[in-house]
């Protein structure tokens, strides 16, 4: 393991204790630039283009008009600093560039100089100044260390959330032709592929062919794992990690689990068979409607009826908030359930219906908490009502081990923090961010750990539980400990007693 | 000293009578125009801050909440939450109280806040005060702040000092001022009542309005059309498709 500088948990919490600004902090810390060949295929300029100052403002006043968010965002900050300490890259680097303010007035600055009265006249008196080389480093650093997990949305007082900020300006980098290597690599092998990992349709067939046989050993029950099944009911839109990963495997184990007990007849697609959407983190709609199109296409395809989504944060958010405008309407799908719909609330329904039985002995001597992953908590929801996203997974989880424990509550629901990993952040060379990046919730872990004896964090995002695999351990924490919401459902599970 | 009646204006009544119906059309304007832009940008994308209101009026009480009470910032921020809301009651009392000089005859709930004026000037200068200690004294919004963020607090407690000199010290002459306000309005030029304090505050209320479009004061109109808050939560009920995403729209599938 290479050596990086963790910081030190202190017995309370680092959002009770903003660090003092440490200038620069953070400032060498990048992630690898995109070569030609991650640009072209998206139809971005594969290197800096020539005038790239005049293409990038001529690109932000375009976003500006297009966007109501951006429009209303780069006007109306007060500077008030609410903000200031709600960012888990700020509580964990103290650069103060990773101040939400901060981070929105690398944007602002240069909207300002172009494009306001006050701007024009007063220059750097209102914060304004040019695009210029070094402004340009700066938006590659530091929108490159916001995860988009909107956290310090839900604080300030007029709601302004720097993720579209830094959508907006990794669109504008990516126009000009400097956009970041991981993203823009992963998007094309989902346009090359149809998901993330570049895995071939033959490739898929034999991991779910395994799958069938490793659970087939464990529990003796043949669960099928059924892939581009014509006239199956449900078509399962689930992250790619689902079928490696660890834990996000034994998640896939338990939605397949949860299908064969109810009885429903369900399939994956090799045409879509990803529903991460990466193209969000670079903020352009035209990626992520053409991403998104391919699920429309699947379910076209294979005639099935109902829509049901993998446990995948910012994937949730791209399905439950734009899937009906990108790929909706979805008049050729059951009109009985919701469109798309999450596991989770296919498995909610299950449950309280008594339609499949959890037995919490299954999962005998787990104390469990819950990790509410940001893209759930705060852009999309579970359920028909508001706040659902807490409710029902909590409801599920309490269903199936014997001890479930909430972590401090300036950490959970919709003041969650960021695992350190999301927004396209997940990348080896932004390892140093992201472990810091973990401070506040490895801090709020430890707190139950120590005090209540917790053995599992449960997490329902694949950025989160890859995030979490790879950074807990380096705070002393066991890898294994992460599991999936779907994993503990899975082995409290009753299978077989009738279906 | 008195004021004239059935004087005559002078150049320089003149000059600061034009100035404040300039600031005051540049406000409308300028509000006007900056309201139109908010409203007419399209939201391609829905994006509530979760949990949202289901319904668009449950998003209206969201937004009442934000505007009457500063819920989000009360979670935030104890502290600043107390001087924001001591500066903001007090300047809208300060506000509602001023009505009186262009109001008449004074309806009677206006009459009926005169004696809370004081105390809604002193709320309002504790307040600014507070925030101005704020941005000069702790490291991290001190290094948000910018020459403009000072400049408009300091404005603003210059003009609430000059008001409460006159409130409490040395009495302006309101009828006076009356007059000369209706003369602008109603192109019956009449003198400015001979009170440098007055004519100081005057000066004074005109920059900030003239100003106020242009800067981050626009934050009272934008507020209303912040889409994580404006928004109600119905992507999966209903589409959300704008004018210019129309083209890629067409290109699906079916
Ligand atoms: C719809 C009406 C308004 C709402 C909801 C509102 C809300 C807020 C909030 C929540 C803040 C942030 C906290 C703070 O720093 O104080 C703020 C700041 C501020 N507001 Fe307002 N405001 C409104 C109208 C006004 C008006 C009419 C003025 C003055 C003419 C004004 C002047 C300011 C100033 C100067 C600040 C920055 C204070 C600082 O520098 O810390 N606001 N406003
Ligand atoms: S909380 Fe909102 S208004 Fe205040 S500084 Fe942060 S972004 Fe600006
Ligand atoms: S969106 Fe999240 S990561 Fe980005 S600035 Fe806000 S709190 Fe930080
Ligand atoms: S990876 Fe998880 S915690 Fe991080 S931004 Fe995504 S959903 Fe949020």
């Amino acid at each position: 393991m290479t050596a990086y500088a963790v910081p030190t948990l202190s017995p309370d919490l680092a959002a009770d204790r903003p660090p003092r600004p440490v200038p620069g902090a953070m400032r060498d810390c990048r992630s690898h630039p995109a070569k030609p060949s991650h640009q072209e295929p998206l139809g971005f300029p594969g290197e800096l283009v020539d005038g790239w100052q005049e293409v990038a403002v001529a690109r932000l006043g375009e976003l500006v008009a297009r966007y109501q968010s951006l429009q209303v965002f780069l006007d109306i900050c007060v500077k008030c600093g609410a903000c200031h300490d709600k960012c888990h890259y700020f509580l964990g680097t103290a650069d103060p560039y990773n101040m939400p303010v901060a981070r929105q007035d690398l944007l602002r600055s240069v909207f300002r100089h172009h494009y306001t009265t006050a701007g024009k006249w007063l220059g750097n008196l209102a914060g304004a100044r040019p695009l210029t080389e070094d402004v340009l480093d700066e938006w590659y650093n530091y929108f490159h260390q916001c995860s988009q997990c909107r956290r310090c949305s839900v604080f300030c007082p007029y709601g302004i959330d720097t993720a579209e900020i830094s959508m907006a300006a990794r669109d504008i980098m990516d126009v000009i032709g400097k956009g970041q290597k991981y993203t823009n690599e992963v998007i094309t092998k989902v346009h090359d592929k149809g998901n993330n990992l570049g895995l071939s349709a033959a490739a898929l067939r034999n991991t779910l062919e395994g799958l069938e046989e490793d659970v087939l050993e464990d529990t003796g029950v043949p669960v099928k794992f059924p892939l581009d099944v014509k006239g199956a009911d449900v078509l399962l839109v689930t992250p790619s990690a689902d079928f490696f990963a660890e834990p996000h495997v034994d998640g896939l184990i338990g939605y397949a689990k949860i299908f064969h007990q109810a009885g429903i007849n369900w399939t994956i697609s090799s045409h879509a068979s990803e529903a991460a959407n990466f193209a969000l983190f670079i903020g352009s709609y035209d990626q992520m409607h053409k991403v998104a199109s391919r699920i429309r296409e699947a379910a076209l395809d294979l005639g099935v009826k109902r829509l049901v989504f993998g446990e995948c944060g910012h994937a949730w958010r791209v399905a439950y908030s734009f899937l009906n405008t990108f790929a909706g309407p979805w008049d050729f799908l059951d009109p009985r359930y919701p469109v798309p719909q999450h596991i989770i609330e296919v498995t909610h329904d299950l449950v309280s219906r008594g339609a499949v039985k959890l037995d919490r002995d299954a999962n005998a001597g787990v104390v469990a908490t819950m990790h509410d992953s940001c893209n759930v908590a705060r852009a999309a929801r579970l359920g028909d009502r508001p706040g659902g996203q807490f409710s029902l997974p909590r409801e599920l989880l309490a269903a199936c081990v014997p001890t479930f424990v909430e972590m401090h509550p300036s950490t959970v629901k919709d003041k969650t923090f960021c695992c350190g990993g999301g927004g396209g952040l997940l990348t080896d060379e932004l390892m140093d961010l992201r472990i810091k990046g973990t401070k506040p919730r490895a801090e709020a872990l430890r707190q139950v750990v120590e005090d209540d004896g917790v053995t599992h964090m449960v997490a329902m995002c694949a950025i989160c539980k890859s995030q979490f695999t790879a950074v807990l351990p380096h705070y002393g924490f066991e890898m294994e400990m992460v599991v999936s919401l779907h994993q503990l459902i899975g082995k409290a599970l009753r299978l077989g007693a009738g279906a | 000293m008195g004021a004239v009646f059935g004087g005559v204006m002078s150049f320089f009544d003149a000059v600061v009578g034009t100035l404040l119906v300039f600031a005051v059309g540049v406000l409308v304007l300028g509000l006007a125009n900056k309201v139109w832009v908010y409203a007419a940008t399209p939201a391609p994308l829905r994006i509530p801050t979760t949990p949202a209101p289901l319904t668009r009026l449950g998003a209206a009480g969201r937004l009442a909440r934000e505007v009457l009470l500063f819920e989000s910032l009360f979670r935030a921020d104890k502290v600043l939450w107390a001087l924001s809301a001591l500066f903001h009651a007090g300047l809208a009392l300060v506000l509602l109280r001023h009505l009186r000089y262009v109001l008449n005859p004074v309806p009677w709930p206006i009459e009926a806040i005169q004696p809370l004026g004081v105390l809604g000037a002193g709320a309002m200068m504790v307040g600014l005060a507070g925030l101005l200690a704020r941005r000069l004294f702790l490291p991290s919004v001190r290094m948000i702040t910018r020459a403009t963020d000072l400049a408009v607090l300091v404005l603003l407690l210059a003009i609430g000092a000059t008001g409460l000199v006159m409130t409490l010290a040395a009495p302006a002459d309101i009828m006076g001022l009356k007059i000369f306000l209706a003369g602008l309005w109603r192109f019956a030029p009449a003198p400015l009542p001979d009170d440098p304090v007055l004519v100081l505050h005057l000066v004074l209320a005109a920059v900030l309005m003239a100003v106020a479009p242009f800067s981050k004061l626009l934050h009272m109109a934008g507020v209303f059309f912040s889409p994580t808050r404006a928004q109600c939560d119905n992507a999966r009920e209903r589409r959300h498709l704008v004018s210019w995403a129309r083209p890629l729209d067409d290109l699906r599938p079916r």
